[in-house]
């Protein structure tokens, strides 16, 4: 099947035959030259040191080749010197606007390894801090769209509100960004007192910024402009490249590793919705991160109503010597599945640790979606597949 | 301007006169927007409060911006052109204050009376998109580049709609002097009721609008911002400037806002005048004196409903692309004004 015959947006179609034939104009050296733009690394809108390599002509791009390594601080490598414990300060710094999550899959393949379970409290509550992260780092991004096409006030917006979040996870952990909570076999304190009023009525003021951000960015025509058939993904171009989490859905593909995946966690407590969309382009991403956003509040509300009493810390020996063995868990995490494949020796530390992250993989796509766009929607794309840095370099 | 002092004022002390008062005109709007909107409004809508250290309120915080960008190193790149690249800020602000020259404050507080001012100040207006290309083209920087091709590209194309809105109230004013459009809307009556005077945002609302849209493209102001567009283009065709250059470029983007607020106000909103009915005056012989003092202040107020729109939609909305930005000026903005024209010239024969 050709890539014409796909179904794809008819801007997005005609974007490609115009990129084809600006390729063929370089190629017989006929009138203008191409001009090669090096966005970033330092750049504005790249949140980061991510360098996109485009080359242009006039606008539009003929193609274009994000380019990382820029901020690869060798986590998998430190891994092999740390003891299993100091394993999540390191891992915490992968996805930096969602820290709890990223322990999260660790530790759980290290519990499958020593074949221990949290008790149903810590289970809980793990769900409820890693829903909590997910929130504050996709309110974060809806916020950030703005930004990265000129409207200036959604990003304040997020910021105010994230800031209820954090100030939740900083209550129950101690800590603002990098938590380090959790433990094997547990987590390392019980929640405190007054929490849980607390975070309903965050959860209730979470919703209303979802409400906001609606209103303000996703009606708006313009954005709808910027958005609507731009970038489309289609669903059997996003399953070769591996995407995952918010930008698989937006292509149609119903797959959720909270609801497929059984992991000894309190996802399957709760009534919620898995959330997709038909058309894959960049309106179809940002559309079904909102929509988690207000399902993750709905989970934690309801968790919150349910949590079980009970020990917090299963029964771990002081110093933790992991058997020998290997174990792969992955977790949907804000950005998309992450996993963890750690091979034991049976010592203190891990012998090889394999950090699967989301945004590596998401964006691998961009060369493909970036194909004969123009130079604004190089932004727009790249803002909607939502990656971060440190989780493309780790 | 000099018939309102009492005294006779020497040749060269009139047009000392005039030229301070071109840069209080041109400058305390400049000011008054970016401390008032750019600081203090888009603090308010952003729930934050702002600058508040520097003065009382943060009042002093634009001395503080102005100073710190003084202080700064005068960078010109390695590769630049020179000498354009230099010039390039004073052109822009230039087309600034070519255009307060002839936007009348009151009966006699005017700087020229031209007989076809708003051709003139449609005209110097579009100077700045030379200043533009001239930073775009000599910073030998790929992002300048490109942002002085957007801006090339928009300003012109939306110098159309803003010519042709302008059109409607020309037609309906019977003129193209300034000072006469203030008169015919302050003395004019809406349906024999003269008590609001005939201010042309109501008559010509379509005209009204597009000439808004037009300005916020012209001031490439968000959701025009494409030359800008930090996102994308660093800082657009401003990339590389820095110190005081910058800051040339700074007050010349937020004076044209004032200046384009000015003729805004006084083609579509009276001017400086009050409905000539209140007082009894006929024309603008018979206006009192003191409409000289009062007047200014009344095109300030004005001037700054018209900012506060520009501003509101600058802080609320993502910007267009460029190609959706040309489309909708020549398939929409373009179509609406001319069937504006087609309109009013209907009504101007048969009323």
């Amino acid at each position: 099947m050709s890539l014409t015959d796909r179904v794809l947006g008819d801007r997005q179609r005609l974007a490609y035959i115009a990129s084809q034939a600006a390729d063929a104009r370089l190629n017989v050296e006929l009138e203008t030259e191409g001009m090669t733009l090096n966005i970033g690394p330092q750049h504005p809108a790249t949140h980061g040191t991510l360098r996109i390599i485009a080359r242009l002509d006039g606008e539009q791009v003929v193609w274009a080749e994000p380019s990382c390594g820029y901020m690869h601080r060798g986590y998998e490598k430190l891994a092999e010197v740390r003891t299993y414990p100091q394993v999540t300060s390191l891992v915490n710094r992968i996805d930096w606007l969602g820290s709890f999550a990223n322990e999260v899959p660790f530790i759980l393949a290290a519990e499958k390894l020593m074949e221990v379970e949290a008790p149903p409290r810590a289970q809980h509550i793990r769900t409820i801090l890693f829903e909590l992260s997910r929130i504050a780092n996709v309110s974060l991004f809806l916020g950030d769209l703005g930004v990265q096409m000129g409207a200036i006030t959604p990003v304040f917006f997020a910021f105010r509100d994230r800031e209820y979040v954090l100030n939740l996870i900083e209550g129950a952990t101690g800590g603002r960004f990098h938590p380090n909570f959790d433990r094997i076999g547990g987590l390392k304190d019980d929640l405190p007192k007054g929490w849980i009023a607390e975070t309903k009525a965050v959860m209730k003021k979470l919703r209303n910024f979802c409400d906001q951000i609606e209103d303000l960015l996703f009606g708006n025509e313009i954005f709808q402009s910027r958005t609507r058939g731009i970038g489309v993904i289609p669903r059997d171009i996003a399953l070769q490249y591996g995407l995952s989490g918010a930008n698989l859905r937006a292509s149609g593909v119903d797959w959720d590793l909270r609801r497929d995946h059984p992991l000894p966690m309190a996802w399957n407590k709760a009534d919620w919705k898995v959330w997709t969309h038909p058309d894959g382009d960049s309106f179809a991403r940002c559309w079904v991160r909102l929509q988690e956003t207000r399902e993750s509040t709905r989970i934690v509300d309801q968790l919150l109503d349910t949590i079980p009493s009970g020990p917090i810390m299963a029964k771990v020996p002081k110093i933790i010597k992991v058997p020998e063995g290997e174990a792969w868990v992955s977790t949907e995490n804000p950005l998309g599945e992450m996993g963890y494949y750690v091979v034991s020796r049976g010592e203190l530390g891990p012998f090889r640790v394999k950090i699967r992250s989301a945004s590596f993989n998401n964006i691998s796509v961009a060369p493909w979606a970036l194909r004969g766009v123009y130079v604004p929607d190089i932004i727009t794309i790249l803002a909607s597949l939502y990656f971060i840095l440190g989780d493309i370099d780790r | 301007m000099m018939s309102m002092l009492a005294v006779e004022v020497p040749y060269w002390g009139q047009s000392l006169l005039r030229v301070l008062g071109g840069i209080v005109a041109v400058l305390l709007p400049a000011g008054t927007i970016v401390y008032v909107f750019l600081f203090k409004m888009m603090s308010f809508m952003q729930s934050r409060l702002g600058p508040m250290e520097a003065g009382p309120y943060g009042s002093l915080q634009l001395v503080a911006e102005v100073g710190k960008w003084l202080q700064k190193e005068d960078i010109v790149p390695e590769r630049a052109d020179a000498r354009i690249f230099k010039m390039a800020p004073i052109v822009v602000l230039l087309s600034t204050f070519l255009l307060i020259a002839v936007v009348p404050f009151g009966p006699d507080a005017w700087f020229t009376d031209f007989e076809v001012g708003i051709f003139y100040a449609l005209a110097v207006s579009s100077l700045s998109v030379l200043g533009i290309l001239m930073a775009g083209w000599s910073s030998a920087n790929k992002y300048s580049l490109l942002g002085g091709l957007r801006a090339a590209g928009q300003l012109i194309a939306y110098e159309l709609p803003m010519v042709l809105a302008v059109i409607g109230v020309i037609i309906q004013a019977g003129t193209m002097n300034l000072q006469q459009i203030v008169i015919a809307q302050n003395s004019g009556s809406m349906f024999g009721f003269s008590g609001l005077g005939n201010p042309y945002v109501i008559t010509q609302f379509v005209g009204f609008v597009v000439f808004m849209i037009a300005i916020q493209a012209e001031l490439t102001q968000a959701p025009f911002d494409m030359p800008i567009a930090e996102s994308e283009l660093v800082s657009g065709y401003m990339t590389e400037y820095s110190g005081f250059r910058f800051l040339i470029f700074f007050i010349g983007e937020f004076a044209t806002a004032g200046v384009f607020s000015l003729i805004a106000s006084v083609l579509f909103l009276g001017g400086w005048g009050v409905p000539f009915a209140w007082f009894g005056w006929t024309d603008v012989d018979s206006v009192a004196n003191w409409m000289n003092i009062v007047g200014p202040i009344i095109m300030i107020t004005k001037m700054m409903l018209v900012a506060f729109i520009i501003m509101w939609v600058r802080f609320s909305y993502p910007r267009f692309r460029e190609d959706q930005l040309q489309r909708f000026a020549w398939k929409v903005l373009i179509p609406v004004s001319l069937a504006n024209i087609a309109l009013t010239s209907i009504f101007k024969v048969v009323m």
